[in-house]
């Protein structure tokens, strides 16, 4: 089989694929610059602050499809024990976790115009986003404190299942909590968009994808080299005990 | 399967009462947490009386850690846990026993300290029904957590800084939850203090599910 | 236009990050590609297949 990467650079993780949807995503954020700040019309209330949504809301979006991912990989490495379940699992987290970091930054300030505060403890979109960014958090620590390859796979599939599980509550128990919330019910389904900035909206979120995408075949790659590395190191350390015992006099034991 | 559960428990109890590190040392800590805090929240008794349940439950959290990383240390000294799986007790049992140990210490604690913010915060008890059910929910919920999260840390170098950074978050909504239930239970604020202790159940429900299929796996591969 | 100010840096960050993570993560997979031989980045047969060879 012809190896798509070598084709075109020998030694990167990029392929004529991902070069190309790279253009895409520089384009489409050229588009999405041009249409948020210039085409899209102004709010009524909002004024011209509304056009954080075309950043805010693909966030929002991408945050929790990244974490969403990272569930699947983790329930299907603890099932058929795949490293590249593993890998997907870690891409989508640490990608994750940057989209999640910039929806609440973009929300707060978004908020300081709109809401007339930064962070509100009553929203629970909010804090139950910011639960799942230090859950998300502690997931990469786990995994960056390191160990042996399978073993701190599947300590990270556990957490990051754990999160998956108590989303729901910590959702619910912050709406109990605060029983107040300043967030729109849901931008995309209430129709009162104007035409022209859903539409905004919508290529601000397939860009997003797209971007997603990207990341995740880079950072894919990046944890399949990592994966080759630590099998190289492995193979150079039996050689070398086996070269150990072979000049042993007394004739070492390993087969 | 509950005799072994029981006898994991009961392992553990012992080991306790032997070496009183959760009296000596857990007890004191909590203790003092209170004080700071009722130093940190002023003198004024009305600021006092309105953070009572936070201050109770976040103290819990921090205690949490405490007994987590002790009933774990437990475990990886001498290979004591390989012995356990060795022994054929099956991990579920494990589980569940470990996880009724670390609840039955951290429920002493808490009594002890439903003393200390009576007599430090000046809290009154408007249902003690209600603040015992707490308790006891809000404690098994604490650790069915913390055992699933202290399996799988025990292997972890820098165990001691990762597990807050796991645990913490997850019992968020205990956190919440169970604050509010003490805020009925002590007459602060007008609440129905049951309907959070539901919420408290469900939490303790799944996330003891959630242990009992993957602590296994911890224990035999992490 | 109303809130320039605000805009600008939720804008700015938000693709200002995504920059940054890109440029990383492309520098890192060049500096992990030159410390693995060729034949062991085919990344098209994505199955794991790393542990036959011992």
């Amino acid at each position: 089989m012809k190896n798509i990467a070598t084709s075109v650079d020998a030694a990167t993780t990029k392929s004529r694929a991902t070069q190309i949807l790279g253009f895409v995503v520089l384009f489409g954020v050229l588009a999405l610059i041009l249409l948020g700040f210039f085409a899209a019309p102004e709010d009524d209330e909002q004024r011209d602050a509304v056009r954080m949504i075309f950043v805010h809301v693909p966030s929002a979006f991408l945050t929790y499809a990244a974490f969403s991912v990272t569930a699947a990989g983790s329930l299907m490495w603890l099932w058929k024990r795949s490293r590249w379940w593993d890998i997907v699992a870690h891409s989508a987290a640490e990608i994750g976790v940057i989209f999640c970091g910039l929806t609440l930054f973009t929300g707060s300030v978004w908020g300081r115009p709109t809401w007339n505060t930064y962070w509100d403890w009553g929203d629970v979109r909010l804090v139950t986003t910011l639960i799942l960014f230090l859950m998300m958090v502690g997931y990469l620590a786990l995994r960056a404190a390191g160990g042996e390859e399978n073993a701190v796979a599947t300590r990270a599939a556990v957490v990051g299942l754990l999160a998956a599980v108590n989303i729901p509550i910590i959702n619910r128990s912050v709406e109990w909590w605060a029983n107040r919330t300043l967030h729109q019910r849901s931008s995309l389904t209430d129709g009162n968009l104007e035409d022209l900035t859903l539409f905004t909206l919508v290529v601000g979120i397939v860009v997003w994808v797209l971007f997603f995408v990207w990341a995740m075949i880079h950072r894919f790659r990046i944890g399949w080299l990592e994966h080759q590395l630590r099998d190289i190191e492995l193979q150079a350390a039996i050689a070398g005990r086996r070269a150990e015992t072979a000049n042993d006099p007394t004739g070492g034991s390993l087969p | 399967m509950l005799a072994d559960v029981w006898l994991v428990t009961n392992k553990d109890l012992r080991i306790e009462w032997r070496s009183r590190v959760t009296f000596n040392q857990v007890v004191p800590f909590a203790l003092i947490v209170l004080v700071l805090f009722g130093f940190a929240l002023d003198t004024n008794r009305a600021v006092l009386r309105a953070a009572t349940s936070g201050v109770f439950w976040l103290t819990v959290l921090f205690v949490a850690v405490v007994a987590v990383t002790r009933s774990t240390m437990i475990e990886i000294s001498d290979g004591a846990r390989r012995a356990l799986l060795l022994g054929g007790i099956e991990p579920v049992a494990i589980y569940f026993g470990k996880t009724l140990a670390i609840a039955i210490q951290l429920f002493g604690v808490e009594l002890l300290m439903v003393g200390g913010v009576i007599f430090f915060f000046d809290a009154t008890i408007a249902s003690w029904p209600l603040l015992l059910a707490t308790c006891v929910v809000a404690t098994w919920c604490v650790a069915a957590s913390g055992t699933l999260l202290g399996a799988l840390v025990a292997n972890v170098a820098a165990r001691d800084t990762v597990l807050p950074i796991l645990l913490l978050p997850v019992l968020a909504p205990v956190l919440i939850a169970a604050s509010r239930a003490f805020d009925d239970a002590l007459g602060v604020l007008v609440v129905d203090g049951w309907v959070w202790l539901g919420l408290l159940a469900a939490f303790g429900i799944v996330n003891a599910t959630l242990g009992t299929l993957a602590y296994g796996t911890l224990l035999e591969e992490a | 236009m109303t809130h320039l100010g605000y805009l600008l840096v939720g804008w700015s960050v938000s693709l200002g990050c995504g920059v940054l993570y890109a440029m990383r993560i492309a520098f890192r997979g060049r500096v992990l590609s030159r410390q693995v031989p060729a034949d062991k980045r085919r990344w098209m047969q994505s199955s794991d297949h790393s542990n036959n060879d011992y």
